[in-house]
C-alpha cells in the first residue's frame, strides 16, 4: 500500500471490490435493439455507502466513454482511486454518509461487463465482431435489470457526464417512472456532425491497423497503434487550446525525437503516452462498438425532446464547462430549451472552466456545490413523487 | 429594498408559478416559496449568483434574459417578475417584454424613476447624469442600460394596450402616493395583457 493510498483510504470510501451479476442465460436471452439475442450478460458493478430501507437514497452513475465500475475508493494494490472519487464518498456531492451510489461497466465494454473481449459461450472464444451492435438503450436496459436484482424501484437520482450523460438521458426516457432526479452533465441529446467525424477518425485508426485483423486479434498481437491513435485524437477533443498551452506550452519533452518527423515537444510525449497507456486498459472493438452506439444515439429518436419529455416529474440539472468545444455549451442548452418546453423542473449552471472537456472530471469544487446542494433539496422533498 | 419586496410577495398569489427575470442570488423566490408557496423559476447571467440559487434549492437557468423566454409556451407562469432588471439585463425592452407577457399571465416590473425631482434638479439645474438613491451609479459604472420614467412606462403601457392592475410607488422613506412620477424614486407595476376585443 502506497502512503496516498494510506491517506486516503482513511478519507474516502476506503478498500472497494467489483461485483458481478450475471443474467439472460439461454433460452431467456436479453433482446437487443438490433433485434438479436444476448446472453448470458455479466455486469461488472460497485456500490457505496448504505441503502435505505427501501433504496430512496439510491443514485446510479453511469461512466463516460473509456470509465468502467469503478467510480470510487481504491482497489487493493492500485495506483489510482476510481474515476469520480473526488465527486463519490463520505462528504463529497455524492456523500456516500447519505447516499447509496451505484456504477456499472456498461454493456459493449471491456472492464467486467459482457463486450466483444468477452467469450462467446457458444463458439468458445472471443466473441470479437460477432458480438451483435448494441445502442445506448441497450445499455440502459442492462442497467435496469441490475436495479431490478438489486431491489431498486426507484432512484433518488442518475448522474452522468459525456456518455454517462447520454445514458441519463436515456433513463428519463425509457424509465421516466423509476427516476427522481437528474445530474446531466456535458453531454447532447444527439451527437453533432462534428462529433461523428472525431469518433470515425478513431475508428478508422483502429480498422487501419494490420493487426485489427477484422476483430480477431484476441489470440496475437492486439491493434495497439490504432487503438492509441484512436486515443490520441480523443484526449486533443477533451482538453482546450488554453488547457494545452498552459499544461505544456512549447516545452520539449524528456524523451527526444522518437521518429524524424516528431518535434519532441512536450505535447507528443503527452499523447504517445496516453494513447498508449489506454491500449493496456482498453480493448479496440469494444472502441469500435461503444463509439458506434454514442453516434447513433438519439434521446428524441428523429422527433422533439420536448415532446419525449412531456409528463416527465423528475427535477433535472444540467451542467456544461465554457471551455469545452467537444460537448459545447449550445447542446446543454437544448436540453434545457426541451425542458422548458415542456414544463420539466431544471436548473442549468455554465461552469467557468478552462480544462475543455475534461472539466466533468475535473472542476470538482463547482459541481460539488451544485451538485450537492441539487440532491438535497430532490432528497429533502420526500420520499413520495 | 424590503419593502419593494414585500410589496411583490403581497401581490403574487399563493402557489401560483413564478419567472423572475435577473433572480440575482435568489433572495425575492426564496420568499416567494417559503411564504407563498410558489413554484420558482429564475433565470440569471452571473455564474456566481447561480451557485447561491441553487445552494437555497431554487431552480435557475443560467442565461440572458433576452434569449431565455423563446421557448416557454404561452402562459407558463401564472407571474413573471423583473426587480429592477428590465432596466439592467435586458438588450431590448420591448421585445422582452413583449415575450414575457406572452409567457406569463401577469407581470410585474420595477424600475428606478428616471423622472424623480432630484435627478430634475441635478439635469437640468446642474447639468449633470443623475444620481439618486435608486440610480446610484456614475454614468462610467452603471449597470443601467435604459432609463425610464414612471410617466414614461405608463404612456408605454396604454400605446400597447396593456393593462396596469396594481401599482405601487416607493421613495427614500418608503411607500409615496402624490405625484409620483416626481417624488418616487422606485415604480412597481402589475401588468398583462388587455384581452383581445
Amino acid at each position: 500500500m502506497t502512503e496516498k493510498q494510506g491517506t486516503a483510504l482513511k478519507e474516502g470510501i476506503g478498500l472497494v471490490e467489483t461485483q458481478y451479476f450475471t443474467f439472460a442465460h439461454p433460452p431467456q436471452q436479453f433482446g437487443l435493439d438490433s433485434g438479436e439475442k444476448l446472453g448470458p450478460i455479466t455486469v461488472a458493478y460497485e456500490t457505496y455507502g448504505e441503502p435505505d430501507a427501501d433504496f430512496s437514497n439510491a443514485i446510479l452513475v453511469p461512466h463516460a466513454f473509456s470509465g468502467d465500475a469503478h467510480a470510487a475508493g481504491w482497489h487493493e494494490g492500485a495506483a489510482k482511486p476510481g474515476w469520480w472519487d473526488e465527486m463519490i464518498g463520505p462528504g463529497k456531492a455524492f456523500d456516500t454518509d447519505k447516499y447509496f451510489v451505484i456504477c456499472s461497466n456498461v454493456l459493449g465494454g471491456c472492464k467486467g461487463t459482457t463486450g466483444p473481449s468477452s467469450i462467446n459461450p457458444e463458439a468458445g472464444k472471443p466473441y470479437g465482431i460477432d458480438f451483435p451492435l448494441i445502442t445506448i438503450p441497450d445499455m440502459v436496459r442492462v442497467q435496469a435489470r441490475l436495479l431490478d436484482h438489486l431491489g431498486i424501484e426507484r432512484l433518488l437520482s442518475i448522474a452522468g457526464g459525456s456518455m454517462g450523460g447520454q445514458q441519463v438521458l436515456e433513463w428519463l426516457v425509457s424509465y421516466p417512472e423509476r427516476v427522481r432526479s437528474a445530474v446531466v452533465v456535458a453531454t447532447a441529446a444527439r451527437h453533432s456532425p462534428q462529433q461523428i467525424a472525431f469518433n470515425e477518425v478513431g475508428r478508422q485508426a483502429i480498422l487501419a491497423d494490420p493487426n485489427w485483423k477484422n476483430g480477431k486479434y484476441y489470440d496475437g498481437e492486439p491493434p495497439v497503434k490504432g487503438l492509441s491513435v484512436a486515443r490520441m485524437i480523443g484526449h486533443i477533443t477533451y482538453m482546450s487550446d488554453a488547457s494545452m498551452a498552459k499544461k505544456f506550452g512549447r516545452r520539449t519533452g524528456e524523451n527526444g525525437k522518437a521518429h524524424p518527423f516528431a518535434n519532441g515537444f512536450e505535447v507528443e510525449d503527452y499523447l504517445h503516452y496516453r494513447g498508449l497507456s489506454f491500449v493496456d486498459r482498453f480493448d479496440a472493438n469494444s472502441y469500435l462498438y461503444i463509439t458506434k452506439a454514442i453516434d447513433d444515439y438519439d434521446a428524441a429518436r428523429g422527433g422533439n425532446l420536448s415532446d419525449v419529455f412531456r409528463s416527465l416529474e423528475a427535477k433535472l440539472l444540467i451542467l456544461s464547462f465554457k471551455s469545452d468545444w467537444l460537448y459545447p455549451s449550445y447542446q446543454s442548452l437544448d436540453i434545457v430549451r426541451a425542458c422548458k418546453r415542456a414544463g420539466v423542473d431544471v436548473s442549468y449552471c455554465e461552469i467557468h472552466s478552462t480544462y475543455g472537456h475534461d472539466a466533468f472530471l475535473l472542476e470538482i469544487d463547482e459541481q460539488t456545490t451544485l451538485v450537492s446542494h441539487f440532491l438535497k433539496k430532490v432528497f429533502g422533498g420526500g420520499k413520495g413523487r | 429594498m424590503k419593502a419593494i419586496q414585500d410589496k411583490i410577495i403581497d401581490w403574487v398569489q399563493p402557489a401560483s408559478s413564478v419567472l423572475e427575470l435577473g433572480c440575482g442570488d435568489g433572495e425575492l423566490l426564496a420568499r416567494l416559496v417559503a411564504e407563498k408557496g410558489t413554484k420558482a423559476q429564475g433565470i440569471e447571467v452571473d455564474d456566481r449568483s447561480i451557485y447561491l440559487c441553487v445552494g437555497r434549492g431554487l431552480n435557475v437557468l443560467h442565461e440572458e434574459v433576452d434569449s431565455a423566454l423563446h421557448d416557454y409556451a404561452d402562459n407558463s407562469f401564472d407571474f413573471a417578475v423583473f426587480n429592477g432588471s428590465l432596466q439592467r439585463v435586458v438588450l431590448k425592452p420591448e421585445v422582452v417584454l413583449q415575450e414575457v407577457l406572452r409567457v406569463s399571465r401577469r407581470t410585474i416590473v420595477g424600475f428606478s424613476n428616471f423622472a424623480h425631482y432630484r435627478a430634475r434638479y441635478q439635469m437640468i439645474v446642474k447639468g449633470r447624469t443623475p444620481v439618486t438613491p435608486s440610480l446610484p451609479f456614475a454614468w462610467h459604472d452603471t449597470p443601467n442600460l435604459h432609463f425610464l420614467s414612471i410617466g414614461d412606462f405608463m404612456e408605454y403601457c396604454e400605446s400597447r394596450s396593456i393593462g396596469i392592475e396594481k401599482m405601487a410607488f416607493f421613495g427614500e422613506g418608503g411607500p409615496v402616493r402624490w405625484l409620483p412620477n416626481l417624488t418616487a424614486l422606485t415604480g412597481l407595476f402589475l401588468i398583462s395583457k388587455k384581452a383581445a376585443e
